[in-house]
């Protein structure tokens, strides 16, 4: 086993993605812990290109190829998973993403290594050990791993991407970039499409969530979104039940926004729902559940049944 | 096309937690299908009405809400269900990911779907680490699936929005996080005639052992409103100081 922490570099249309600067700023620190270095390893198309924007990695290795499309969930998990069983890193970080699911999964079951998810710090001392988010983030869990190695998936926003950015000494290393046999092949990319309203634009948003309850109760949230003039967005859980179009998704997997006043009704806060709104200027959030880590972003909260409240402000902003 | 799909109980997300030492209270605590099997189980159905073949649902009895998940999925159209042990104690991802393994072994199965995640999986994707036993290929955070000739083509949603096609080679294993279509509805009457119908198989297996080499040391609940200013008071005190918030921020 080597002291070094091992990052694998997530990209996507020839750019790193800020996901992966947030691994290498964990990792920074990570090996100022243990003593070892930062390695960062590029696999994929563009690779070659990416290594000059990585330099808060100490060492980089590139495996530049076209054989694997914008990404391979086997063809790159299996090319990471060979390089940790040859460099034996003390911590390997991968993100939390759809990309790091992928691969972090394959590389601790292949390399029979402890596997951590949701993590938001992780501390390798003595023993390695993190932080981690727990039941759509109502719970925070300290957890220790047994043995001396361990792969760890990153939540968003868990270091400062610009903190990862710079720092190391940045060498580059072309390694094997042999494909191996795949079972799973790329295909192609889609870009999503333009829905009727832009919910990036609008200034104030009525975002509803598991707590709306049933379909039937959406009326009721859309005519508090009239009478604000706002627009209705929503968390993940109502977009997969068809309830709203894929376009009034906020977070994760939809999209990311800044209004002036984002108006969080039922959500509870999942790290994925966190991650699209935080930056709102005025967050509001009603919620049943006083412990709802919605109230740990918002700048005001009511714990409260969101349908005693929206005919409440409703009448008010009609009246 | 002859699909397994795995289930997981996972605590009702709508509510409050309390915690016991370093894991939950799990006293009262109600359990729930984890809502992205319950898409893994429609996209399922969906993939067997389009291929034919059969589908066969999975779980392992760690709640007593667990008989009445596997009836539901019966019910939905699911051929057959196993319950795998009764009345056992929690278990880790990657426990679970072997009873499920040994479980699916004898199967001879096309397709294992599974949700892409779950609250609790702290030491891995169930999905992912099944498809690591059986020595399968995998695709996660699936959004959509096309049957092929001895393929499957996926559709797996990156971030934003953005996503991108695979064709992958049967036997396979996903970890769904959307069907195409939302969940189906079942009528109670269906779910009784599902709890006649013989279709579900109780399992016999002893309690399986944690396995990720990973332990739980203390678990928090975040602070009450940390970050927030709450609002005091009944829900017209709210609307009232919700009003003078959005007249402060100009958008009112």
């Amino acid at each position: 086993m080597s002291n070094d922490v091992l990052v694998f570099v997530e990209h996507l249309n020839g750019e790193v993605t800020d996901a992966t600067y947030e691994l290498l700023a964990t990792a920074r620190k990570l090996a100022g812990q243990t003593g070892g270095s930062v390695t960062a390893a590029v696999i994929g198309t563009g690779a070659a290109s990416l290594a000059g924007g990585l330099g808060g990695a100490d060492q980089i290795l590139v495996a530049d190829t076209d054989a694997l499309g914008a990404f391979n969930p086997q063809g790159h998990a299996e090319m990471f998973a060979s390089l940790v069983t040859s460099r034996q890193p003390r911590v390997t970080l991968v993100p939390y993403t759809s990309v790091g699911m992928d691969v972090g999964n394959h590389v601790a079951a292949a390399t029979s290594q402890p596997l951590v998810s949701y993590c938001l710090k992780v501390d390798a001392g003595d023993a390695l050990t993190a932080t981690c988010q727990l039941y759509s983030g109502k719970v925070e869990a300290d957890v220790r791993v047994d043995g001396d190695t361990a792969v760890f998936a990153m939540l968003a926003g868990a270091a400062p991407a610009d903190g990862g950015r710079s720092g190391g000494a940045g060498a580059v290393e072309t390694i094997d970039a042999t494909v191996p046999d795949l079972a799973v092949s790329f295909v192609g990319i889609a870009e999503p499409e333009a829905g009727d309203v832009d919910i990036t634009a609008e200034d104030i948003l009525v975002a509803i969530g598991r707590g709306i309850e049933s379909e039937d109760n959406i009326e009721e949230a859309q005519e508090l979104a009239d009478a604000l003039g706002a627009a209705l967005a929503a968390s993940r859980p109502i977009i997969d039940q068809g309830w709203l179009p894929k376009t009034r998704q906020v977070g994760k997997s939809g999209l990311a926004v800044k209004p002036k006043v984002y108006l969080a009704l039922g959500i509870s806060g999942a790290p994925e729902h966190l991650e699209g709104m935080r930056d709102s200027s005025v967050i509001i959030a009603v919620n049943s559940d006083p412990q709802a880590p919605i109230f740990g972003v918002a700048h005001y909260g009511w714990a409260g049944d969101l349908f005693d409240f929206i005919p409440e402000l409703t009448d008010r902003l009609e009246g | 096309m002859n699909i397994a799909v795995l289930l997981r109980a996972v605590p009702d997300p709508v509510e409050e937690l309390e915690l016991d030492g370093a894991d939950l209270d799990r006293d009262f605590l109600g359990y729930v299908l984890n809502e992205f099997d319950d898409h893994a189980l429609e996209e399922g159905l969906l993939l067997k009405e389009e291929t034919g073949g059969s589908v066969t649902v999975y779980a392992l009895g760690m709640a007593d809400e667990v008989e009445q998940m596997l009836h539901t999925a019966i019910a939905k159209g699911a051929d057959a269900g196993k319950k795998l042990g009764d009345d056992l104690d929690p278990v880790d991802a990657h426990g679970q990911a072997a009873v499920f393994v040994e479980a699916l072994g004898e199967g001879n199965y096309d397709l294992v779907l599974s949700g892409v995640q779950a609250s609790d999986e702290i030491d891995g994707q169930v999905a992912m680490l099944v498809a690591a036993g059986l020595g399968l290929p995998h695709v996660s955070v699936v959004v959509g699936t096309t049957p092929g000739d001895g393929s499957v083509r996926v559709t797996k949603e990156y971030w934003a929005g953005i996503t991108a096609d695979y064709d992958v080679a049967l036997p396979a294993v996903l970890g769904i996080q959307t069907a195409r279509e939302a969940p189906r509805y079942v009528a109670v009457a269906r779910i009784r005639q599902a709890q006649e119908s013989g279709a579900l198989e109780d399992v016999d297996i002893d309690q399986p052992d944690n396995m990720s080499g990973v332990t739980i040391t203390d678990m928090r609940l975040p602070d009450e409103g940390e970050g927030a200013e709450m609002i005091e008071g009944d829900e017209e005190a709210a609307a009232d100081k919700v009003l003078e918030l959005l007249q402060a921020a100009g958008v009112r």
